[in-house]
């Protein structure tokens, strides 16, 4: 088995004749946390949806721990940038963290306690009983990280996933992501598009660009361990780092062919 | 984890919700004092005309209550003649309806589900559904048995298009995101049929289904009026035969009770099954 949990090559999809992602390539070592940053609308969903088979690329391929995806993966979770559509409303939040686990088997008890578990773990005990549309954005946005948690996948794709959070929840989730990433070396690739998150949780950065959205750029972060909110933060090697992936990003919005041909 | 959350529930500002339950109580009475001037006006009117054919609502009542209502209360006041002309009208209504609603429910899964069947069948359905169900008595008959038999299999026939219809279109139009968290998550099969199809396509299920109970009830009647010998419908005739005018409105009053009646327990099954439903979209 190769050391790379997964491996894009020349990963390339289109939306009829709109080209999203050309001939992007992108290596992840097992246990690794990947960031991802891009303006809006380079592809970084998409990308996504190629990792979890949901969306059969155009050309090129994904490999998943030796093996090219065809359909969904076993053992990947995401957390959907559109979390209030993917929760379902008809089931209460619990039961909607517990559903996933059928497969896993066990007890009906036990589901539910890894379900309240998780919720726990997300801030949000004691709202297992109520319904999705009972709770605020962030709260939804929470369940849907506590239901792809809970389901202990070894690849975790979260987009997005707390852009409805307030800033001290915020916080909270990208320690508890940290946590579980070292604690259960699950991998993870995280979509977001705030700059300085993207530098705190990393191991790595991945700069994406626009039309055509590939990789631009990818810095290895290497700050000391175990990270901090507040002195991991006021580090010199966070600020220049994060200084220099909002440069990349500010560039990768201007699209490059647009310059090629000035 | 702490946490210091800012976030709120988005509830309804109890103000609001206080005028909407009063303006729900004023529209209520409203309701039942329109229906009571409909009745006092009905009374008027006919005891001005006089004419056998319209007796007035205090003559049709007392018919009402002798012919079903005025039996021993161990029987919940029913009468010898109620329990034989209501077991039969309701047996057919609710056998009917509940296997229209069983093969309208599993064929419109199946059909929604599979493009090919769905494409192949189409058609042909809608032809089907054209069909006015009255229409196919003559032909129910000569092929069933009066009487019980060809009573269900029209009700059957008649009322297994809005739940087929209805059901097609929920299982087809449920939300792709939900389709994707199923499919991320290893929710496949009967599991996903159950938690995120079939629930999914509940609202569309429901409103066929109550389309479905209206016509059932016609068609109850309709069925029974052909020389079926029991059953609401068949009194009906048969008052009229004997020329036993209140009677015959006693059972017109009856069944549009029974039809109100229908209607009001199956929205409050409605309400309690779907209130996911009308609360999700409230808080859109
Ligand atoms: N299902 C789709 N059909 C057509 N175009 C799409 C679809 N999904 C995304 N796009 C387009 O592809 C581009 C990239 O979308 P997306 O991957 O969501 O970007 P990002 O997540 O980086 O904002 C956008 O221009 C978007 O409009
Ligand atoms: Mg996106």
């Amino acid at each position: 088995m190769s050391e790379n949990m997964l491996e894009i090559d020349g990963l390339t999809h289109s939306y009829g004749d709109h080209t999203v992602l050309e001939k992007m390539s992108l290596r992840v070592p097992r246990g690794e946390l990947v960031s991802i940053v891009g303006p809006s609308g380079c592809g970084k969903s998409t990308l996504l949806r190629c990792i979890a088979g949901l969306v059969r690329p155009t050309g090129g391929r994904v490999v998943l721990d030796g093996t090219a995806i065809d359909g969904v993966p076993d053992e990947l979770a995401v957390v959907f940038q559109d979390y209030s559509r993917s929760l379902l409303p008809w089931l209460t939040v619990r039961d909607n963290v517990a559903l996933p686990l059928r497969r896993r088997g066990g007890s009906r008890a036990e589901r539910r306690a890894a379900a309240e578990e998780a919720l726990t773990s997300v801030g949000l005990d004691g709202a297992g009983r109520k319904y999705p549309w009972q709770l605020s954005g962030g709260m939804q946005q929470r369940v849907s990280i506590a239901r792809a948690l809970a389901y202990r996948p070894s690849l975790l794709l979260m987009d997005e996933p707390f852009g409805s959070v307030d800033a001290q929840t915020r916080e909270d989730l990208e320690d508890l992501v940290l946590r579980v990433h070292r604690d259960e070396g699950m991998t993870i690739l995280l979509v977001t598009h705030d700059i300085d998150e993207s530098v705190y949780v990393g191991d790595r950065v991945v700069v994406l660009g626009r039309d055509p959205g590939g990789v631009r750029a990818e810095l290895p972060v290497h700050l000391p361990a175990p990270r901090d909110q507040t002195t991991t933060r006021a580090h010199p090697d966070f600020v220049s780092l994060r200084t220099e992936v909002s440069t990349l990003v500010r560039g990768a919005a201007a699209p490059t062919k647009t310059v090629v041909h000035e | 984890m702490s946490t210091a959350t800012v976030e709120r529930p988005p509830a309804a500002e109890p103000a609001r919700r206080g005028r909407r339950r009063l303006l729900g109580a004023l529209s209520g009475i409203a309701q039942v004092w329109l229906l009571v001037l409909l009745v006092i006006a009905w009374e008027l009117v006919t005891r001005a005309v006089d004419d056998e054919f319209f007796p007035p609502p205090s003559a049709i009542l007392p018919a009402l209550r002798d012919m079903w209502f005025s039996g021993p209360a161990g029987d919940l006041f029913l009468t010898e003649k109620a329990r034989a002309d209501f077991g039969p009208s309701f047996r057919n209504l609710f056998l009917g309806w509940g296997l229209a609603g069983v093969i309208g429910v599993a064929g419109g899964v199946l059909i929604g589900r599979s493009r090919a069947l769905g494409h192949l069948v189409e058609p042909v359905l809608h032809f089907l559904r054209s069909v006015p169900p009255p229409t196919l008595i003559p032909f129910l008959l000569a092929l069933l048995d009066l009487g019980t038999q060809m009573q269900v299999a029209t009700i059957v026939f008649g009322v297994v298009w809005p739940v087929l219809l209805n059901t097609i279109d929920g299982v087809r139009s449920v939300d792709r995101l939900q389709l994707e968290t199923a499919r991320v998550f290893g929710i496949t099969g009967w599991l996903r049929m159950r938690r995120v199809i079939l629930p999914s396509a509940a609202p569309k299920i429901f409103a066929g289904l109550r389309v479905s109970l209206g016509f059932a009830l016609i068609l109850m009647v309709i069925s029974e009026l052909v020389g079926a010998g029991q059953g609401i419908g068949a009194h009906i005739l048969l008052a009229q035969q004997a020329f036993e005018i209140p009677q015959m409105w006693g059972g017109i009053v009856l069944l549009g009770v029974l039809g109100c009646l229908f209607n009001l327990v199956f929205a409050l099954v409605e309400r309690r099954a779907l209130a996911w439903h009308d609360n999700a979209r409230r808080n859109d």
